[in-house]
């Protein structure tokens, strides 16, 4: 009987006295607050920064930025400036002219990698080619992030049918020898894509970058999208079964409004980390390419191009293929090993 | 097994369907037609020569002329090399190439899976960051840059080895080194992550507590395992050892299908880069489905889909 008069009726509006006594110093404590509550961006970031490697290679990169984007425009040479009488100097040698200059007590800007068979300063022209190809590496992998993203997700968020037949498609893709295929396309693309920008205006910011390295981003976003979509379809497919999404459901969100506003922004750390490892592997197919003529047009010069054209002379002027070779090993790795870093930090359980 | 084979083999015949659509398309884009860059003809040359190649006629039956000259193993004309057939120049050439690329991925996977066991074995020593950072080298240096270096310091400098052509067993070292180097430390890198996990497994464990040699156990029972992810490789190394004889043929001035191609490419000679690109793929999308077939042969625990 007694357990029965403790029972509380549900609906009864009594009171019970024990709910308003002071707290004790036990319950008072479990408040307060041991450590902060953190972030995604937050947690990510405390890993990442624990990470000497990738923090390394994160300098290394916005050094190599600063060096690429910024240092060309106060560079006393230019690229394509070809110095009459300077043709072929080594590394910090002047020519007669600008050594008759320098006793005058003029100040002469060295060269500090010398200058190629054309007197074009070596410096300025290792600068300009590694923004060529930084550019190659970070717009192609925005354009595969875009293309792969939103294909990806679409696949996977519907499912059944949409997904089989834009799975088939994604397998076809995928089969294709994609090197070879980019070969193909850059040897014909350049003509009718210069036909095309010549023939109307509104192509003239196109024109000014270039054939060549318009051609390039088509050719890598053509074909390079597909990993990037299977990846996604993969995390949507999982993260569509979860309770949030279909609380979003039966609040009447829209599909589209799902993919972005739901979907998506939890896939956030894969997609920042396969389109940055996405970066390097760019940047060593246009290397690839301008090895075999077939990259970005002269007297624009990318990394891969400039330790193309030394090869021919590399006998006699070694620090040609040196200094470009250097530059693009040291921005490849730097991109690698900062991929890595994202990944351990986004996703502690992807690490090996 | 056979439904999934069947389906395989149907997806490479339709992907190869497709590259050839692609190729032909490509190839009709460019401005001009084949025969602009030579010297002013007469309108009969033009008309003769266009007769010749198959030009005459419009470019849906040009295309169904072409593909049933490919069904039958007919793969055009060179433009530039007068006289020679597409298959005269690609089966002459490819022997060597495969050759070299043969000896090349065994050499990789070989000694990629060999250091990648040594370093998972030395795992924290500092052979195994020596192994390391070689490898991480590997994968961050264009192979132009290797082979170029190779030269200057092996044919160069020091003399040792031969830089041209493929005449002796010697002449072999320095092109089958350049182009094994990035799958190789690719492979090592693999081999160590995917050990240091077989090492960790609990079979590993009792293997131990029974008494197995250190050796037995290393290449008896965490070898088979660890050696999944390489096959998987398979297919990327395989494109990869296609694409670097390009270059590697080209520096090294070796007579193969590699060399042809890139001078198709700068001579523009547009049938014969149409026919290597379709031999090339062909050759790739069939190797992959082989190497897809045995991966699921080697390891009963994938499931056919």
């Amino acid at each position: 009987m007694e357990d029965m008069k403790l029972k509380k009726n549900p609906l009864s509006f009594h009171l019970d006295a024990d709910d308003f006594l002071p707290a004790s110093e036990d319950e008072k404590q479990q408040l307060d607050i041991m450590r902060e509550s953190t972030t995604f961006w937050k947690d990510a970031l405390k890993r990442f920064s624990k990470n000497k490697v990738a923090m390394v290679a994160f300098v290394v990169i916005i050094l190599v930025m600063i060096l690429a984007f910024i240092v060309p425009n106060f560079y006393p040479y230019d690229y394509d400036q070809m110095v009459r009488g300077s043709e072929n100097l080594w590394p910090m040698q002047y020519s007669q002219a600008e050594q008759a200059r320098i006793d005058a007590g003029e100040d002469v800007f060295p060269h500090i990698f010398g200058t190629d068979k054309l007197g074009r300063d070596l410096g300025i022209r290792v600068l300009t080619g590694a923004r060529v190809s930084l550019l190659v590496g970070l717009v192609a992998s925005a354009l595969v992030l875009l293309i792969g993203s939103i294909y990806g997700s679409v696949a996977g968020y519907f499912g059944g049918k949409v997904d089989l037949i834009m799975m088939r498609i994604v397998d076809i893709i995928y089969s294709v020898p994609d090197i070879l295929i980019i070969i193909l396309l850059q040897v014909t693309l350049k003509a009718p894509l210069q036909a095309l920008f010549d023939s109307s205006s509104i192509f003239d910011g196109l024109n000014r970058v270039g054939v060549g390295l318009i051609s390039i981003f088509i050719t890598f976003s053509l074909l390079y999208w597909v990993s990037m979509a299977r990846i996604v379809r993969g995390q949507i497919m999982t993260l569509k079964e979860q309770e949030f999404v279909t609380a979003a459901r039966a609040l009447g969100a829209s599909n589209g409004r799902i993919i972005r506003k739901h979907l998506l922004p939890n896939c956030i750390g894969t997609l920042i980390v396969t389109t940055t490892l996405q970066i390097p592997s760019a940047i060593f197919t246009e290397a690839f390419l301008s090895f075999l003529g077939l990259g970005v047009a002269a007297p624009m010069a990318s990394l891969g191009s400039l330790a193309a054209d030394a090869i021919n002379s590399i006998a006699s002027y070694p620090y040609r293929l040196f200094v470009p070779a250097v530059a693009i090993s040291i921005i490849i790795l730097a991109f690698n090993l900062f991929g890595d870093g994202l990944r351990d930090a986004f996703d502690p359980k992807m690490k090996k | 097994m056979t439904k999934y084979v069947c389906k395989r083999i149907g997806y490479a015949l339709l992907t190869i369907f497709l590259i050839s659509v692609i190729t032909f398309t490509l190839m009709n884009l460019i401005p001009g037609g084949p025969f602009m860059s030579e010297k002013a003809v007469t309108p009969a040359t033009q008309a003769a020569l266009e007769a010749k190649y198959g030009l005459d006629v419009s470019k849906p039956q040009q295309y169904v002329n072409y593909m049933s000259g490919l069904l039958q193993g007919d793969l055009g004309l060179s433009l530039k090399q007068k006289g020679r057939t597409a298959n005269d120049i690609i089966f002459s050439t490819f022997p060597t190439s495969a050759k070299l690329g043969g000896i090349s991925i065994l050499l990789a996977i070989v000694a990629g899976t060999a250091l990648g066991s040594l370093a998972a074995r030395l795992r924290g020593k500092w052979g195994d960051q020596l192994i390391m950072v070689v490898s991480t080298l590997g994968i961050a240096v264009p192979s132009f840059v290797v082979a170029s270096t190779l030269m200057r310091i092996f044919g160069v400098e020091l003399k040792w080895l031969p830089t041209m052509g493929l005449s002796t067993p010697m002449h072999y070292i320095l092109p089958v080194f350049t182009l094994a180097f990035y799958p190789m430390a690719y492979i090592t890198r693999l081999m160590r992550s995917s050990m240091l996990d077989a090492l960790n497994q609990d079979y590993i464990r009792t293997a131990r507590a029974k008494g197995v040699s250190k050796f037995s156990m290393l290449f008896k029972h965490a070898l088979r395992n660890a050696i999944i992810p390489v096959i998987t490789y398979a297919g990327p190394l395989l494109a990869y050892t296609v694409s670097g004889s390009f270059v590697v043929e080209k520096i090294f001035n070796i007579p193969g299908l590699g060399r042809e191609f890139i001078n198709c490419i700068t001579g523009r000679d547009y049938p014969m880069v149409m026919s290597t690109t379709i031999f090339l793929a062909t050759l790739l999308v069939l190797m992959n489905v082989v190497v897809d077939i045995l991966y699921k042969v080697v390891d009963p625990r994938i499931k056919l889909k």
